[in-house]
């Protein structure tokens, strides 16, 4: 099995805490998030225009560029983070223009070096996964996709064809950390994606409380949480580790409790 | 890179693709949306009366067609520097003298009829200086529809009158602070709106790039330029031209005036971006001839970028000139040879500004002005008989404050 297939199996949902590379101090936020019980990292890759964010991720990759952090300083990040916790899956968020930089195989040998377990790619939809996708593939890194209140059943299969790891369901039609869905529609959109595919089904944007990952866990494999960690960085700078390590545990916690 | 196809008028493909530019590429949620689109806008193409409304509003509320105008004076002025017997006859296709002020009124006219047609019911726009954004507030207007208008907060300090125009014309004025606080981060700011307001909203995209379709129906909408200079020019020289020169930020005025001269082989095209301070240091906005190909805003084009794929900010004196990409037709263009492309510095453009309006008694905007110090340096080049035509798509009203400040002028 690999990392994100054990990850996916346990008896409890998956919780995926997302923080933006190179903001603040990054090792020590990833290994409170590891320590606070995260299943999966998901790390974002900063851009200078990260057009399907809201101002919290925002401002996390302004700060982040703005310390100089190159794609280099990401995949070191990465690597030592691997070295440090050889069983926690990682996996990258970020734009297309910084991964296919340098060419698709480069990146995708990249990210095998680094120990990465997928990567998801906000601008690139499947109508332009060559640009990517067959890279990621060949190199055995798990292309991560993305479905949206908008894909409807006619698009599904298109969308699920040549995805990996675990399928993202967006529940708002939205930028991250704004709006939160009606508990009802991601019930719904959930059913019809787990009916579509054996992939898991991880559920985020919007989610911020351990009482809305809560309830989300009940009918999803996994609940992703950004904006609100992203927050805790930018507020509390080198003192983050503690607050985000303490927000983790919280919506742990309130996950497996009410899967029990 | 120089494969000639036998025509280079039937792009882009059927993925949206001119040749290896072009392109979706756009979060999962719009995607449903633009494929939307593409749907209406086959249709609509096929449909006489989409055509005949469009074909109407542009003769009788935009002032189309637009006059043909052989500048006399200014031949005469640069024949001054040539040898004998050159000195290539300029003649402007004049694109100023529509309804707002500049040829972005074509597209819009377009794109608000492609809305009505999807029953969205309201609309939104990016704008750099603000002329996008006052053409869009127009036909708001026009159609009644509530409209609002991202700008990067330094272009709303900067463009005060034109911030103004779009609010009496009833539109919401946007300051969009995040990132640098200009166009790319206004454009930004629109797909987030969008992203979020799928359901009602469509979005008027200024230029000739996004994801497909609209780099090609902006070019159509625009198209109507070319169509009407070439039948003008053979009604009035007898002959095709033997240059069009035009000034390039997202590339839609240009390619409105070389589409439909694509395939008359004789027929050359020059393509002119803003240099800025100079094509040597970071501060141009010359994507094409100072950039490379990536990933932005929906198409793969060429962009100005760092060695990690990082955006970086343009500069040029002319704030619709000044954007880190550029529509991917003219990344294409460029890699199969079939349009020429130059720069243009700021201090050059100030030039050709002034030029104009002391011999010709037209004050144009610092876009075309851009065009106007490309014609001053290859009309000389030329022979008499040879035949140069440029698009003068905007007028300089909105640009009398930077020029002044530029010339050290107190108003």
């Amino acid at each position: 099995m690999t990392r994100l297939q054990t990850a996916f199996s346990q008896p409890h949902p998956a919780f995926v805490a997302f923080i933006t590379a190179g903001d603040g101090d990054t090792a020590a936020n990833l290994d409170a998030l590891v320590a606070g019980g995260a299943d999966v990292i998901e790390l974002g890759m900063p851009f200078t225009d990260p057009m399907a964010d809201g101002p919290a991720i925002q401002s996390a990759n302004l700060r982040s560029l703005g310390k100089g952090t190159t794609t280099a300083d990401v995949f070191q990040v990465t690597k030592d983070f691997r070295a440090r916790h050889p069983d926690t899956p990682l996996i990258l968020m970020g734009y297309a223009n910084p991964m296919i930089r340098r060419g698709p195989e480069w990146f995708a040998s990249e990210c095998v070096k680094a120990g990465v377990d997928g990567v998801i790619c906000v601008d690139i939809p499947p109508e332009e996964d060559g640009e990517l996708g067959p890279a990621l593939r060949d190199a055995g890194i798990a292309p991560i996709r993305l479905a949206t209140p908008t894909t409807d059943a006619a698009r599904l299969p298109q969308v699920l064809e040549g995805s990996g790891g675990f399928l993202y369901y967006v529940s708002v039609a939205g930028i991250t950390g704004l709006q939160q869905a009606a508990q009802s529609s991601i019930e719904e959109a959930v059913a019809k994606l787990k009916a579509a595919t054996d992939l898991p089904v991880a559920v985020g944007f919007g989610v911020r409380t351990p009482e809305q990952a809560a309830e989300i866990a009940k009918v999803a494999d996994g609940v992703v949480v950004g904006s609100a960690l992203v927050d805790l960085v930018g507020e509390f700078g080198d003192e983050a580790p503690a607050k985000l390590q303490e927000l983790t545990e919280r919506l742990v916690a309130a996950m497996r409790d009410l899967k029990q | 890179m120089n494969t000639q196809p036998n025509s280079f008028r039937t792009q882009p493909d059927d993925r949206g693709h001119f040749g290896e530019f072009g392109g979706r590429y756009v979060a999962e949620t719009l995607m449903p949306l633009i494929l939307d689109l593409e749907r209406e806008y086959r249709a609509a193409q096929k449909d006489p009366a989409f055509q005949a409304e469009f074909d109407d509003l542009l003769e009788h509320y935009v002032g189309r067609p637009s006059p043909l105008y052989f500048a006399e004076r200014l031949t005469e002025h640069l024949r001054k520097e040539a040898e004998p017997g050159m000195g290539a006859q300029v003649w402007f296709k004049r694109d100023e003298l529509n309804h707002t002020g500049a040829h972005k009124i074509n597209n819009c006219i377009g794109q608000i009829l492609l809305a009505k047609r999807m029953g969205k019911t309201r609309i939104i726009a990016e704008t750099g200086a603000g002329q996008h954004g006052v053409a869009t507030a127009t036909v708001c207007a026009r159609f009644g529809l509530p409209c609002v208008i991202y700008m990067g907060a330094e272009d709303v300090a900067r463009q005060s009158p034109n911030v103004f125009r779009m609010k009496l014309l009833g539109a919401e004025v946007v300051p969009v602070t995040s990132g640098g606080a200009t166009l790319k981060d206004a454009m930004n700011e629109g797909l987030r709106d969008w992203v979020a307001n799928v359901h009602d909203t469509f979005y008027i995209i200024g230029t000739a790039a996004g994801p497909h379709p609209y780099p090609e129906l902006v070019r159509d909408f625009q198209s109507v330029i070319g169509t009407e200079a070439r039948a003008q020019l053979l009604a009035r020289t007898g002959r095709l031209p033997d240059l069009l020169i035009a000034c390039i930020g997202g590339g839609s005025n240009a390619l409105g005036l070389f589409h439909p001269f694509l395939d008359d082989p004789d027929v050359k095209m020059l393509g002119v971006e803003a240099a800025g301070h100079g094509l040597d240091g970071d501060e141009h906005a010359a994507s094409l001839l100072g950039g490379s190909p990536g990933v932005l805003h929906g198409n793969k084009t060429y962009l100005l970028q760092d060695e990690d794929g990082q955006i970086t900010e343009g500069h040029s004196i002319s704030a619709g000139l000044d954007y880190p990409g550029i529509g991917p037709e003219h990344a294409w263009l460029k890699d199969t040879g079939r349009v020429e492309y130059t720069a243009v510095t700021d201090d050059e453009a100030l030039e050709g500004f002034q030029l104009l309006c002391r011999t010709e008694g037209i004050i144009p905007a610092l876009e075309p002005s851009h065009a106007l110090a490309a014609v001053a340096k290859r009309a000389p080049q030329m022979r008499e008989d040879e035949i140069i035509c440029m698009n003068l798509c905007g007028r300089g009203d909105k640009d009398i404050f930077t020029v002044a400040e530029k010339l050290g002028v107190q108003m």
